[in-house]
C-alpha cells in the first residue's frame, strides 16, 4: 500500500480526503466538549455552526461574503489581465524582460499588506483601495511566474516551428503561448489563493463590511466562534474555486494530462 | 547544378567562461544533387549535427556558406524540412494539426490543408490516430508524424538528425523502409545524419564519413545498391563489403574521439 508514487483508487482517495476533515472536527469537538479548552478560548464546533447561522440569518453575512469575493475577483482579474500578457512578452522578448524584470523582482518583495495605509490615502476607503492591495499582491509575482514559464518553453519546439516556416510572431502565438498555457493557468490558481490573504488584511484595517471586517469585529467581542466560522468560510470558498480552476484547466488542456 | 552547396562551412563555439573556444567543425565542402539521399556518418560529437543545423539555418557558420538552389541560407525556413532526434511534436496539437502546422503558417486554404494532411497521414500509416495527442503515441509514431509534418510543407530538401536514434531496433528498421519508400515515390532530396553504419548504408546513395572532432569530411563512399531496397539487402555480400569498409573508417575515428574525451574530460 505504501509504495512510492503508486496511485490510489478514486474511491479511496475521496474517503481518505474526507477522513481527515472528520478527524479534524473530531479532535476539535473532543477538545471543546471534553473541557480541555475553555469556551472563551475556543468555541465548540456546534456553537460555531450556530453562530454562523446567526450571522447569515440575522446579520446579512452572505452580503459580507459577496463583498469580499467581489473584491478578490476584481483585484485578481485586473492583475491577471495585465500581468499575463506582460509576462508573456517578457518571457518571449529578452529586451522587454531586461527592462521590466529588475523592477518587478524588487516590487515582488514589497509586502502588499504594507501598502494598505498608503492606499487608503491614495484611493480612499472605498472598494478601489481594497482591490489595489490585491492587485499589488497578485500582479508582481504573477508577471514573474508567467515570464519564467514562457521562457522555459522547450527550445526544440521553437526550432521545429521555425523549420516549418513560422515567423517570430507566429512562434510566440503558436508555440510559446500554447506550450506554457497550462502552467500559466496553474499559477493563476496559486496566486488566487494569495489574493485571499491580502483581502482579509485589507478588510482588517479599513472596511465597512466583508469577511475580514466581520472577523475583526468578532475579535473585539471575543467571539471566537464567529472568527472560526469566517475562516472556515474562506477555506470553503478557496476549496470550491480551486476545484473550479482545476476542472476548467482539465477541460481546456486535455493534451497536458494522460 | 547542385541542389545544395556547402562551401567552406566551419563552426567554432566560443569558450565558456574564458575557456578556449571549441572547434566543432573544420571547413566542410559538400555538394548534394537533386534527388540525392546522402547520409552523414560519424562518431558522436563529430559535428555532424552542427553541420545539419547550419544547413537548417538554426545555427550560423563561423566561415563559409550554404546555398540551396543558389540562394544563401541565413535563417530557418520551410524549404528545408527537419526532423529532430528528440521528439518535437507540439504536444497541444493532434497528429493532424501537427501535420497542418506549416500549412497554416503559409495560409494554405483549409480544404487543401485537409487534403494534404490526410494524404500524409495515410503515407506514414497513421490512419486512425489523426485525433490523438502526441503523448498518446509511441516513439515510432511520433517520429512518423514529425516526418509527415516536415514533408507536408513540400520542402526542397529534407534534413534528418538521427531521427530514429531513440527507437528500438525493430521500429527503426521499419521506419527506414518507410522513409526509403517515401523517398523512392516522392523523389525527395535528403540529408540524413546518423552514427549507425548499417543505417547509413541502407538509406543512402552516398555516405559521407566524418572524422572525430573537429569534424571534417574524411571520405565519401557511393552506395550503388539497387532500389527499391528491402531489409534482406542488409545480408548481401555487397552490403557486407560496404559495412566492413565503413566500420574500419569509423572505428579509427571513434578511437580518436574516445581518446580526446579521455584526454580532455568535460
Amino acid at each position: 500500500m505504501f509504495r512510492p508514487l503508486v496511485p490510489i483508487a478514486r474511491g479511496w482517495k475521496i474517503v481518505l480526503g474526507i477522513a481527515f476533515f472528520v478527524l479534524f472536527v473530531g479532535l476539535w469537538a473532543a477538545a471543546t466538549f471534553g473541557g480541555w479548552v475553555g469556551p472563551l478560548f475556543l468555541k465548540d464546533p456546534w456553537q460555531t455552526v450556530l453562530s454562523g447561522w446567526t450571522l447569515i440569518a440575522e446579520h446579512g453575512y452572505l452580503i459580507d461574503i459577496g463583498i469580499t469575493v467581489w473584491r478578490v475577483a476584481g483585484g485578481f482579474i485586473v492583475a491577471a489581465v495585465i500581468a499575463v500578457p506582460l509576462g508573456i512578452l517578457m518571457g518571449a522578448y529578452k529586451p522587454i524582460e531586461a527592462f521590466f524584470e529588475p523592477f518587478v523582482s524588487f516590487a515582488r518583495y514589497l509586502p502588499a499588506s504594507a501598502f494598505v495605509p498608503l492606499l487608503m490615502v491614495w484611493a480612499g476607503l472605498g472598494e478601489r483601495s481594497k482591490m489595489a492591495v490585491i492587485f499589488i499582491g497578485a500582479f508582481f509575482p504573477l508577471v514573474l511566474m508567467v515570464a519564467v514559464l514562457v521562457s522555459a518553453t522547450r527550445r526544440e519546439l521553437v526550432e521545429a516551428a521555425y523549420t516549418l516556416g513560422a515567423k517570430p510572431g507566429g512562434v510566440v502565438r503558436r508555440v510559446l503561448l500554447p506550450a506554457s498555457a497550462p502552467q500559466i493557468a496553474e499559477s493563476l490558481r496559486l496566486v488566487l489563493g494569495w489574493a485571499w490573504t491580502y483581502v482579509i488584511v485589507a478588510e482588517y484595517i479599513a472596511a465597512e463590511r466583508g469577511i475580514g471586517k466581520t472577523i475583526i469585529d468578532s475579535q473585539a467581542l471575543a467571539q471566537t466562534d464567529q472568527i472560526i466560522f469566517g475562516i472556515v468560510v474562506i477555506g470553503i470558498i478557496g476549496l470550491v474555486s480551486d476545484y473550479a480552476f482545476k476542472t476548467v484547466n482539465q477541460k481546456l488542456f486535455p493534451w497536458s494530462l494522460a | 547544378m547542385s541542389k545544395l552547396v556547402i562551401e567552406g562551412v566551419s563552426r567554432t563555439f566560443p569558450g565558456v567562461r574564458g575557456g578556449a573556444p571549441t572547434r566543432a567543425l573544420e571547413p566542410v565542402d559538400l555538394r548534394i544533387a537533386d534527388n540525392d539521399f546522402i547520409t552523414i556518418l560519424g562518431p558522436s560529437g563529430c559535428g555532424k549535427s552542427t553541420l545539419l543545423r547550419i544547413v537548417a539555418g538554426l545555427d550560423a557558420p563561423s566561415t563559409g556558406s550554404v546555398l540551396l538552389d543558389g540562394q544563401a541560407v541565413t535563417r530557418p525556413g520551410p524549404d528545408r524540412g527537419m526532423v529532430f532526434q528528440s521528439y518535437t511534436l507540439f504536444p497541444w496539437l493532434t497528429v493532424r494539426d501537427n501535420i497542418r502546422f506549416g500549412l497554416v503558417e503559409r495560409g494554405v486554404p483549409a480544404a487543401e490543408q485537409r487534403r494534404i494532411s490526410e494524404d500524409w497521414i495515410a503515407k506514414v500509416g497513421l490512419n486512425g490516430f489523426e485525433n490523438h495527442f502526441p503523448k498518446m503515441l509511441s516513439g515510432g509514431m511520433q517520429q512518423r508524424t514529425a516526418l509527415a509534418r516536415a514533408l507536408a510543407n513540400e520542402p526542397k530538401i529534407l534534413l534528418l538528425d538521427e531521427p530514429f536514434g531513440a527507437l528500438d531496433n525493430q521500429t527503426r528498421a521499419l521506419m527506414q523502409e518507410m522513409l526509403l519508400a517515401i523517398w523512392e515515390a516522392e523523389k525527395k532530396t535528403v540529408l540524413f545524419v546518423t552514427h549507425d553504419i548499417e543505417e547509413a548504408i541502407f538509406m543512402a546513395n552516398r555516405v559521407v564519413v566524418m572524422s572525430a572532432r573537429p569534424g571534417r569530411i574524411k571520405a565519401e563512399i557511393a552506395v550503388d545498391l539497387p532500389h527499391p531496397r528491402h531489409y534482406t539487402m542488409k545480408t548481401t555480400p555487397e552490403f557486407a563489403a560496404l559495412k566492413a569498409r565503413l566500420t574500419e573508417e569509423i572505428r579509427i575515428e571513434s578511437i580518436r574521439a574516445a581518446e580526446q574525451m579521455a584526454a580532455k574530460p568535460e
